[in-house]
């Protein structure tokens, strides 16, 4: 039983050497080697992006008007869709953290779907939805409301796709309050709103802050839907991501620029989102 | 435990080494870089090429010139390139994976502006494109039918029969520059454009989709020629030759000419 074969077979994620062995071998780095491969060909590709744009030459194309341009586009519209879909998706958010009914099963895997459809799926749905000969489209076309070529469409595409990370991080948040607490608050004569605000909200807003983030990041990639719903014209609908496809075959150093001010605001979202899910741990 | 892990390793190793090698040609596989606007009469010469020269497997890579051209710098493995216009060959040219000496135009182009079935903007003559608050769609200004629309555009305010601000009002009534010339056809049909500048090539056999068709006068239109080659380092080189002949002989420009393409002056 306590021989040293065994004790290894017993703890089979021990990096520490089996007593077997007189010195420390590859074995004994074996989950750190193994799994160089996978990281290697994560890092390898960014670490190539990072280093082909010097720091000089990343400042002078900043200035660009079409980098400039882009980069405003995407504030605007990721920072209106982010709020937006707080807005419309805390109210569905709550609906799906209460109980789950076969009904609630079907809502949830409808908000997932975004997440695993292609984006241009998406793009093609919401043009025959909201475009001018819409289903919807054609209504607001009678009314004098255009939004297909507009900073609207780039948004909604934005909102349609990035939406279920907040979502599903919202639900698992306002899940995991625990009901005997609202009750409590409800006996002391708080209202829905007032349990919403000052109980649930301030206990869960670790998975709102990082679900926030997590659309916002996700809304700023958004590419596909956005050409195909929302076309690409300068300084109107041609976000970021727009502007490294195009600027790709004509212009790489402003691709290349853009690529790089996108991964290092998306690291630092990921960071963000996992410094907050780390502060909720320690409570 | 331990033997099989490193096994495993080794394994992962090698299967991602073979895949990284070249794999060897077929012997009777033909690759066709071919401009998007291609997609159709291509597809066609090909299935005919294919019954001349029975065994053989052509994969086309349809896609924008330009995206093309640097797929082709990146050393994508490919026996023919057809360009939509001579820039882009040029470009293949200066990488390296075209000799120019073996550079011939095979077909000729034209463009047109469409409008939807429905004719939301009551367009009617190409001086309608200056309408104040009509949705006009190009190709952005890297792919060629986008430069050429430019082209046409900025000719028409130097002719007679449109008024001098022409220009600058057609060009202010653009809500998108598009990626692919292909993409202006579908939101025109779509109804979501007024307007929109493509090839003639670009309406597909019999006009399903019953757009409305502006012809451009040969003055301001702007004639274009599609330049085709072999690439250099080509593994199937007699065949890349063949399927080339082939694109020149009549049965191959008669494809061209059902789909809209003109002959070579």
């Amino acid at each position: 039983m306590a021989s040293p074969p065994s004790r290894d077979m017993r703890r089979p994620f021990d990096v520490s050497p089996p007593a077997s062995l007189p010195v420390r071998s590859w074995y004994s780095y074996r989950w750190q080697v193994l799994a160089a491969p996978m990281l290697a060909f994560i890092l390898l590709p960014l670490l190539a992006l990072v280093t082909r744009v010097t720091p000089a030459s990343l400042l002078s194309h900043l200035r660009q008007p079409v980098v400039l341009q882009a980069v405003a586009v995407s504030l605007r519209t990721t920072l209106i869709a982010t709020l937006l879909i707080i807005v419309l998706g805390t109210p569905l958010a709550l609906f799906l953290s209460q109980p789950k009914t076969p009904l609630k099963r079907l809502v949830d895997t409808l908000t997932d779907l975004p997440t695993v459809l292609p984006p241009a799926v998406a793009g093609v749905a919401l043009l025959v939805a909201f475009g001018r000969q819409g289903m919807v489209g054609g209504l607001l076309a009678d009314l004098g409301l255009d939004i297909a070529f507009t900073q609207a469409a780039v948004v909604m595409a934005q909102v349609f796709i990035a939406s279920p990370f907040y979502i599903k991080s919202a639900a698992l948040g306002f899940a995991a309050v625990d009901s005997e607490t609202q009750q409590a608050a409800a006996l002391d004569g708080a209202n829905g709103w007032q349990i919403f605000r000052y109980v649930v909200v301030p206990l869960s807003w670790p998975a709102l802050l990082s679900g926030g983030l997590m659309s916002w990041a996700r809304a700023l990639g958004e590419f596909g839907a956005t050409i195909i719903f929302a076309g690409n014209f300068p300084g109107r609908t041609q976000t970021m991501p727009l502007a490294i496809y195009i600027g790709f075959e004509i212009n790489l150093d402003v691709a290349l620029t853009l690529s790089v001010i996108l991964m290092g605001v998306s690291f630092l979202a990921l960071i963000l989102v996992k410094g907050t899910l780390q502060r909720q741990l320690p409570d | 435990m331990k033997p099989v892990s490193a096994i495993g390793a080794f394994l992962v190793c090698a299967c991602l080494l073979l895949t990284a090698c070249r794999p060897e040609p077929e012997p009777h596989s033909l690759t066709v870089f071919a401009a998007a606007s291609l997609t159709e009469a291509f597809t066609e010469i090909g299935e005919a090429f294919k019954d001349g020269h029975p065994g053989t497997e052509i994969t086309f890579n349809f896609a924008g010139s330009q995206q093309l051209v640097q797929q082709l710098a990146q050393g994508a493995p490919a026996d023919v390139f057809a360009s939509a216009n001579q820039a882009q060959m040029e470009a293949a040219i200066t990488s390296r994976r075209v000799s120019s000496n073996r550079v011939q135009a095979f077909a000729g182009n034209r463009l047109v502006v469409i409008y939807p079935a429905s004719n939301p903007a009551g367009l009617a003559r190409l001086q309608n494109l200056a309408n104040p608050g009509l949705k006009l769609v190009l190709a952005d200004k890297e792919v060629p039918a986008g430069d050429y629309s430019l082209q046409f555009l900025k000719k028409a305010s130097q002719d007679a029969g449109f008024e001098a601000g022409f220009t600058q009002k057609a060009l202010s009534n653009v809500v998108s520059y598009e990626e692919n010339v292909r993409a202006v056809y579908s939101k025109v049909t779509l109804g979501e454009a007024d307007a929109g500048i493509v090839y003639a090539t670009d309406l597909p056999k019999g006009n399903p989709d019953g757009v409305g068709v502006l012809e451009i006068p040969d003055a301001l239109n702007v004639n274009t020629e599609y330049p085709i080659a072999p690439i250099q380092e080509s593994l199937n080189a007699e065949l890349a030759d063949a399927f080339i002949d082939f694109v020149l002989s009549p049965p191959g420009q008669e494809i061209l000419a059902q789909y809209g393409f003109s002959p070579v002056p």
